[in-house]
């Protein structure tokens, strides 16, 4: 083995530096004590001055990030107070239609909080109300990034962890709504119980070692618990970290516009503005989750009642994100005419039973979220596009896919409406029956309406823009020529206003590329139909010779309209 | 608009993924805009008035703070006191929200108002450079070479078993999660009626008794024995299985029978199990015209008239029925335990 040699990559001088500096100030001293320790020079140098653009679009991530922190906070607050123990207690506390009823400890510790505690009722209802704005906000972030094309290359990654972040934002909310146990939230773990039961061969031995045993048993809270205080958390918590990490490593993306290119960032530096905005942020969400728990009722527990398991209420409704699940559930009808869906299939050992009304509600659930996890994927191999974006899409400029995600947003919006449907049949006194029904065509006809109409209005904005770009904005002055006609003046936009408008990719239909072996397969002949419906019906961007053309054509917008600096701009690029 | 074309597909532009550096667009990158000065930029009182505005809403933050102290030491502890509970929500509310609003709002508008508004230009680091790739694939390299894993098959193999095998002890040992004796699905099959035991009125448990019981009327019912259960989560779990439905109809409304449950109604009373056959909600409507119950979980809806068959909504089989009698002092009783297991369908259900 050869020797090592001693010889440093850092002068004698840069070490002793670090111990010769002496700092001028108090603060100084505090800083550099620090600074000689941790090294925070480099953070200070990496992130003080970083570029955030700004839009109001990318507020939702933080809406979310913020709600889960004031969710954590709060919910901490009533960990020293309820008691998840399912055993069983006479409540003595200060409501007075509940004492002296039989209850598990859970209810009544929760009643506590509400009654007993002061500000436990407004730490509670900060707790749910936190919780809501908190999934709502990861949905509405999502939105944002599938209709802007954020997840493609290189942030594929970051879309799947915060389709891991949604999932887990679900199971902290059912988990924590099922505490109290009461009879709301009761019905709800019924429900969750009958729908493991469904699943074949393990469902049934799911539900036993969930529960410990038969529904609902005594064990059941305390699990729950353990996963919502603990495990969900946890989980939730490093994937934020992962989440922002990889938020820093790929900068965040921009709306296209004069300035913006593939290979920069434009916005305001953290220090100070940035910085000033997001944390002043974060005081607003607190602020509007405060108000809402302070005058807006959520969650009456007390209303309810002890858990048992023959009472129930009409009318309930889930938390609105298990909304679509409980839908799904109703849409499903457990005969076509008088022929079961359900159906035994015989063994030897006494058949076993397959319920059909309550497996085929796993497709829908299992469409939407494994395809929301491998969009980006998809989206990829339909499009060939293999390419880095920083540039984010304006959604009509991407017609194909902006109509895509609407035709599944309004599948889960008819999902979700017939978690509701009862309440739409007694609120506008309609049959439920007939409630139901449409609702099942819509879960059919809406997506596919939904598809066409939207990507018709994505093509019909392209078309104005065009209009704008060649024609101008009409000015709302009209004029009569010498010789009598009449007629709409246009103003011409600027240079920056225009370069929004027609700096987009606008990809043409690819055609079938042969395999090795010289042949077009099954799986490529699939690709190519889709990407037809993507890009058959595509609305060309503003080409440079066209536009030129349309200036040279321009009678009615003389020069001295333009804009001052865009004219030169215009001659020497005709030269 | 004729003249230069709709961009119809054929027309116009094709820019594919990737190209648009600026050169293929219909003008080149014109650049940032001109910064605009705010107001408070160029006209000094502008900027004081922003200070003003900011100050007054961290002002309001304090008063937000005090607020929530009135709330929680003026009202005090409510205690069952709804209306004072009420106020003291609505108190603590509004002073956490002043107080938090005033932060939020003031910080956002001093960094509007008052804190440089330039845009910067930053560039975007390539995610790697080829240099550090082919340096980190040799590192890695080099460190695979030095563990021998490629000259040893014999450890990666066994370290493959190995590390198989080692994560099952951490899903066996949930095994105890349901550690009850009659551990398993037959279970399921029974309940606690047998025959002989009176159905008494959920919750208070008093017998019921057939004359009691007019046409139309309808009783939620539990076995007189559940109450000897010990245990508030058996208890549960027993009542889960066994809550009944007793209707009392005209005797004329009933369809035929089918064959081998002639007796199991007693006149017009007939019980059914109150466990939806869907996911398990209790079936807990009745409504007397049609003699239609509704789950209102998901609107099931069983026909008591035809022995529950189900006419509309998601669950796949009719309600069990439970076979009823009185005994001698009148008092409404179980000829025996259901006869199919109740509740949501499961896999050995059979």
């Amino acid at each position: 083995m050869s020797t090592q040699s001693l010889e440093s990559k850092y002068t004698e001088e840069q070490y002793s530096e670090v111990d010769q500096y002496q700092p001028a100030t108090r603060t100084g001293r505090i800083a550099n004590y620090v600074d000689t320790r941790v090294g925070g020079t480099g953070m200070v140098r990496e992130f003080g001055r970083k570029v955030f653009p700004d839009h109001w679009t990318f507020m939702f991530g933080e809406v979310a990030l913020y709600s889960f922190v004031i969710t954590v906070i709060s919910g901490a607050f009533l960990t020293f107070w309820f008691d998840p123990s399912m055993a069983s207690t006479r409540y003595d506390g200060s409501y007075v239609p509940l004492q002296g009823v039989e209850m598990s400890t859970a209810y009544s510790t929760a009643l506590q909080l509400s009654f007993d505690v002061r500000g436990g009722l407004f730490m509670r209802q900060l707790h749910h109300w936190g919780a809501l704005m908190f999934v709502m906000a990861m949905a509405i972030h999502m939105l944002r990034v599938f209709f802007t094309g954020a997840f493609r290359k290189p942030r594929e990654l970051n879309w799947v962890v915060g389709c891991t972040l949604l999932l887990a934002g679900l199971g902290a909310g059912f988990t924590g709504y099922s505490l109290p146990d009461e009879v709301l939230s009761g019905n709800g773990l019924r429900i969750i119980d009958g729908m493991l039961k469904a699943i074949p061969m393990v469902g049934t031995y799911i539900s036993f070692f969930l529960f410990g045993g038969e529904f609902p048993g005594d064990e059941v809270i305390p699990r729950l618990y353990s996963l919502h205080i603990f495990i969900i958390p946890a989980v939730i918590l490093i994937l934020i970290a992962v989440h922002l990490f990889m938020v820093v490593t790929h900068k965040h993306t921009q709306y296209p516009g004069p300035g913006r290119t593939e290979r920069n960032v434009v916005g305001y530096p953290i220090g100070p503005v940035y910085a000033a905005k997001a944390g002043g942020f974060f005081f607003v969400v607190f602020g509007v989750l405060a108000l809402l728990a302070g005058t807006f009722q959520i969650n009456a527990l007390w209303n309810y009642g002890p858990y048992d398991p023959s009472p129930v209420q009409a009318g309930t409704q889930p938390d609105w994100y298990i909304g679509w699940f409980d839908g799904l559930l109703r849409l499903m009808p457990g005969y076509i005419g008088d022929i079961p869906l359900e159906f035994v299939i015989p063994t030897p050992w006494g058949g076993n039973s397959v319920a059909t009304p309550v497996l085929v509600t796993f497709l829908p659930i299992t469409a939407l979220l494994l395809g929301l996890f491998v969009w980006p994927w998809i989206e990829a191999w339909i499009t060939g596009d293999k390419k880095e974006h920083h540039i984010l899409d304006r959604p009509r400029n991407a017609p194909g896919r902006t109509a895509f995600g609407m035709a599944m947003m309004i599948w889960y919006f008819v999902m979700w409406a017939a978690a509701s449907s009862d309440l739409i049949a007694t609120h506008f006194s309609l049959s439920f029956n007939d409630v139901l029904i449409w609702l099942r065509v819509l879960f059919f006809a809406g997506p596919i309406l939904t598809f066409i109409i939207t990507k018709r209005i994505c093509l019909a904005l392209q078309r104005k823009d065009r209009e704008i770009v060649l024609h101008g904005n009409e000015a709302g002055v009209i004029e009569m020529l010498p010789h009598g006609e009449f007629r709409e003046k246009h103003t011409r936009v600027s240079d920056y206003e225009l370069y929004t408008l027609v700096a987009y990719e606008s990809p043409e239909v690819t055609p079938a590329r042969p395999n090795a072996k010289g042949k077009v397969g099954l799986l490529e002949k699939s690709r190519v139909r889709l990407n037809r419906t993507f890009f058959e019906d595509r609305v060309a961007p503003v080409s440079r010779e066209e536009y030129i053309e349309a200036l040279s054509h321009d009678d009615h917008g003389t020069p001295a309209e333009l804009p001052a600096g865009s004219v030169g701009a215009i001659e020497s690029r005709k030269s | 608009m004729g003249e230069h074309g709709n961009g119809g597909p054929n027309s116009g532009a094709v820019i594919k993924a990737g190209e648009g550096r600026s050169s293929g667009y219909a003008i080149d990158n014109p650049g940032l805009p001109p910064h605009r000065p705010r107001l408070s930029d160029a006209d000094e009182k502008a900027a004081k008035r922003a200070e003003r505005q900011v100050s007054a809403l961290f002002l309001i933050s304090i008063i937000g703070t005090v607020m929530f102290f009135v709330g929680y030491f003026a009202v005090g502890v409510t205690a069952g006191d709804l209306q004072m509970l009420r106020l003291q929500n609505t108190l603590l509310g509004l002073g956490v929200a002043f107080a938090m609003l005033g932060i939020g709002l003031g910080v956002v508008q001093w960094a509007r108002a008052l804190m440089p508004d330039h845009e910067v230009i930053e560039d975007r680091k390539p995610l790697r450079k080829e240099a550090d790739r082919a340096e980190a694939a040799q590192t890695i390299n080099e460190i695979v070479d030095e563990t021998q894993i490629k000259r040893r098959p014999l450890l990666r193999n066994t370290l493959i078993g190995a590390a198989l095998l080692a994560p099952l002890p951490a899903v066996i040992v949930f095994r105890d999660l349901d550690r009850s004796e009659d551990f398993g699905p037959e279970r399921m099959r029974h309940t606690m009626w047998e025959e002989g035991v009176r159905l008494v009125r959920d919750p208070t448990g008093t017998p019921i008794r057939a004359s009691d019981l007019t046409v139309g009327s309808a009783v939620h019912a539990i076995p007189e024995t559940l109450r000897e259960v010990s245990g508030h989560g058996d208890r549960l779990a027993e009542k889960a299985k066994a809550v009944v439905l007793l209707i009392r109809m005209n005797p004329d409304d009933f369809e035929p029978v089918t064959p081998g449950r002639e007796d199991w109604k007693y006149e017009g009373i007939i019980a059914c199990s109150k466990v939806c056959t869907h996911v398990g909600c209790p079936v807990a409507l009745y409504e007397r015209h049609t003699h239609h119950l509704l789950c209102p979980c998901h609107q099931s809806t069983f026909d008591a008239a035809e022995e529950f068959k189900v006419i509309f909504g998601p669950a796949g089989r009719p309600l069990p029925q439970l076979p009823i009698t009185v005994d001698d002092e009148g008092f409404l009783i179980a000829r025996s335990d259901f006869t199919e297991p109740v509740g949501p369908t499961y896999w050995e259900r059979g």
